[in-house]
């Protein structure tokens, strides 16, 4: 695929967006579209701000103390920091997976149930929570057991059942942040081969540490960089260069890039 | 020997223990002594338990938790009373301090984390619980008893009640704000990124996972109020009846000891010797429920 992307297939965007914790700015001057029904991956090294960034595009950074936001982030026409937005109703549609699996000390069903049940779905709840847990490629493994606890499975199941109660709130975006990192290779790559599966329906946007894990599971992939600005003493996080991961792995624009995903950094 | 001759060793190179050193001589030592300090430390409480079971144990019967203590000079008779009222005054206080106790640590870890709000809340409550029982009572006798605040009654098993929940407010703000903030955070970040709201977060999430602190911390708040005298000497005040309502004044069992114990008549010592048994008992138990409840886990 090439990189002209039309607007009408963005799906969220970043407008000059910096984001700062009290009075350290972490990230500055941010713009980037994330193409819809697409993956896109955000590498970097740590301290960088990808999280910080992917945890703006839907407001889950209100819930960190002096954390402010400048900029736009557009999600369907509709700027997420407008005064009138309510943050619950964005998180509705834009669903988060975490890097720590963390089921809720419920049984394996109102794990999923839980976040269908608060969105008011009326449905019929069996048969969410099977196509929810099929999707996460985790049904065969739990048919049997829904009703044991979620703490009862291993940690890559862990992982999926909090990917299948994201996608049982039926999002349109899912935000993953370094969703493998605690994950042993065999989980890893079914987790990665369901994100193929889940681009159908979902945009994905990935933070990864793992540069072979954005190759394989990303269309588009945003390198992140730590920079001294002239203007501060601290290192402020910036986006290096955002482009298809074709380009960005085999002939990125930036020297940066370059020595990163070849391995030459620092 | 022989693989060791070779082996060049100034000093006896054993690996033996050596109970004549200084340094095993003084463990020796010093470990009879921490041990002989914390035999003490539980003597009291085998003693008292032990004394009070000796002396009320023996008077247990049907009647004591069932009838009227007598009159004056009269043998017989029971507790029946008391064993009502404590239960009353104590539930009173419960009504009062858990859903105060519990909303206010909700607030303190949930919502206002560390402004200047909270910190001044949680220094307060520390305060408070550091404040002398019978400095409670005087102060709800200032504010309710001698005020006459309930329909025009003094002393009233409702302002026992509210004298005890100042003492059990502290522990349940507490526990509830330590257990709450056990709970991992990624929990609270999994439901809010599912879109729940912070309301439903909490009532969903955050207060059923701290279920067990919070209930324990209760649990012992409980414990501690029901055996409280000097707040109620004040405020409920005591009565030889059975209780006649909420705004009149009530019988309850620390206050019957109190009262009792320094009686001239040998009925109304017994009966204050069982009724130690009696809330010692309640009390155990009380802690024992407490354990109970920390230990069942949930799914």
């Amino acid at each position: 695929m090439t990189s002209t992307l039309t607007a009408t297939q963005t799906c969220l965007s970043l407008e000059d967006v910096s984001i700062r914790y009290w009075n350290t700015e972490a990230v500055r001057g941010v713009h980037l579209a994330v193409p819809r029904h697409k993956v896109t991956a955000f590498i970097g090294p740590s301290g960088c701000g990808k999280s910080t960034v992917l945890r703006s595009l839907n407001r889950m950074n209100d819930l960190i103390e002096g954390c402010t936001l400048s900029g736009r982030v557009v999600f369907d026409g509709q700027d997420l920091y407008a005064k009138t937005v309510d943050p619950v109703e964005v998180r509705r549609r834009i669903g988060m997976v975490f890097q720590k699996p963390n089921p809720f000390p419920k049984t394996i069903y109102d794990n999923i149930a839980f976040g269908a049940r608060i969105n008011g779905y009326t449905g019929d709840m069996d048969e969410l929570v099977e196509r929810s847990l099929r999707k996460a490629a985790l049904w065969d493994e739990t048919k049997d057991k829904l009703s044991e606890s979620g703490y009862a499975l291993s940690g890559g199941q862990q992982q999926r059942l909090c990917i299948a109660r994201t996608i049982a709130i039926d999002p349109e975006v899912i935000l993953m942040d370094e969703p493998c990192s605690a994950l042993d290779p065999i989980s890893t790559l079914k987790i990665e081969e369901m994100i193929h599966e889940l681009k159908n329906s979902y945009t994905i946007v990935i933070v990864t540490h793992n540069m072979q894990q954005a190759v394989r599971v990303s269309d588009m992939t945003g390198f992140f960089n730590v920079n001294t600005f002239s203007d501060r003493d601290a290192k402020v996080g910036c986006l290096e260069e955002f482009a298809d991961t074709q380009t960005i792995f085999n002939s990125p624009q930036q020297k940066a890039t370059q020595d990163y995903v070849s391995g030459r950094f620092g | 020997m022989a693989f060791s001759s070779d082996a060049v060793v100034h000093h006896p190179a054993s690996l033996c223990f050596r109970p004549s050193l200084p340094r095993n001589r003084w463990n020796a030592l010093l470990t009879v002594v921490v041990a002989v300090f914390s035999s003490i430390a539980v003597l009291p409480l085998v003693l008292v338990l032990g004394y009070v079971l000796f002396k009320g144990g023996s008077l247990i019967s049907a009647e004591l938790l069932t009838e009227l203590p007598p009159p004056p000079g009269l043998d017989g008779g029971g507790i029946g009373n008391a064993i009502l009222g404590t239960t009353i005054v104590t539930l009173v206080a419960s009504l009062i301090a858990i859903p105060v106790g519990v909303g206010g640590g909700v607030y303190l870890a949930e919502y206002s984390r560390s402004g200047w709000f909270a910190q001044f809340v949680r220094f307060g409550t520390n305060v408070l619980s550091g404040v002398p029982s019978i400095i409670c009572g005087v102060f709800i006798y200032g504010l309710i008893v001698s005020t006459r605040f309930f329909f025009g009654q003094s002393y009233s098993a409702m302002a026992g009640g509210v004298a005890l929940s100042v003492l059990m407010l502290p522990t349940v703000i507490k526990t509830t704000d330590e257990a709450l903030k056990l709970v991992p955070r990624e929990l609270r970040l999994g439901a809010m990124g599912l879109g729940a709201s912070q309301f439903v977060t909490i009532t969903r999430i955050t207060l059923p996972t701290a279920f067990t602190p919070i209930a324990t911390g209760v649990v012992l708040g409980i414990a501690r109020a029901a055996g409280e005298t000097a707040p109620l000497i004040f405020t409920a005040l005591f009565s030889p009846f059975w209780p006649e309502g909420l705004f009149n004044p009530i019988a309850t069992m620390s206050v019957l000891i109190f009262n009792f114990a320094i009686m001239p008549y040998e009925a109304q010592n017994a009966l204050a010797w069982a009724a130690s048994f009696v809330l010692v008992l309640m009390i155990l138990l009380a802690n024992l429920f407490a354990r109970w409840v920390a230990r069942f886990t949930r799914v």
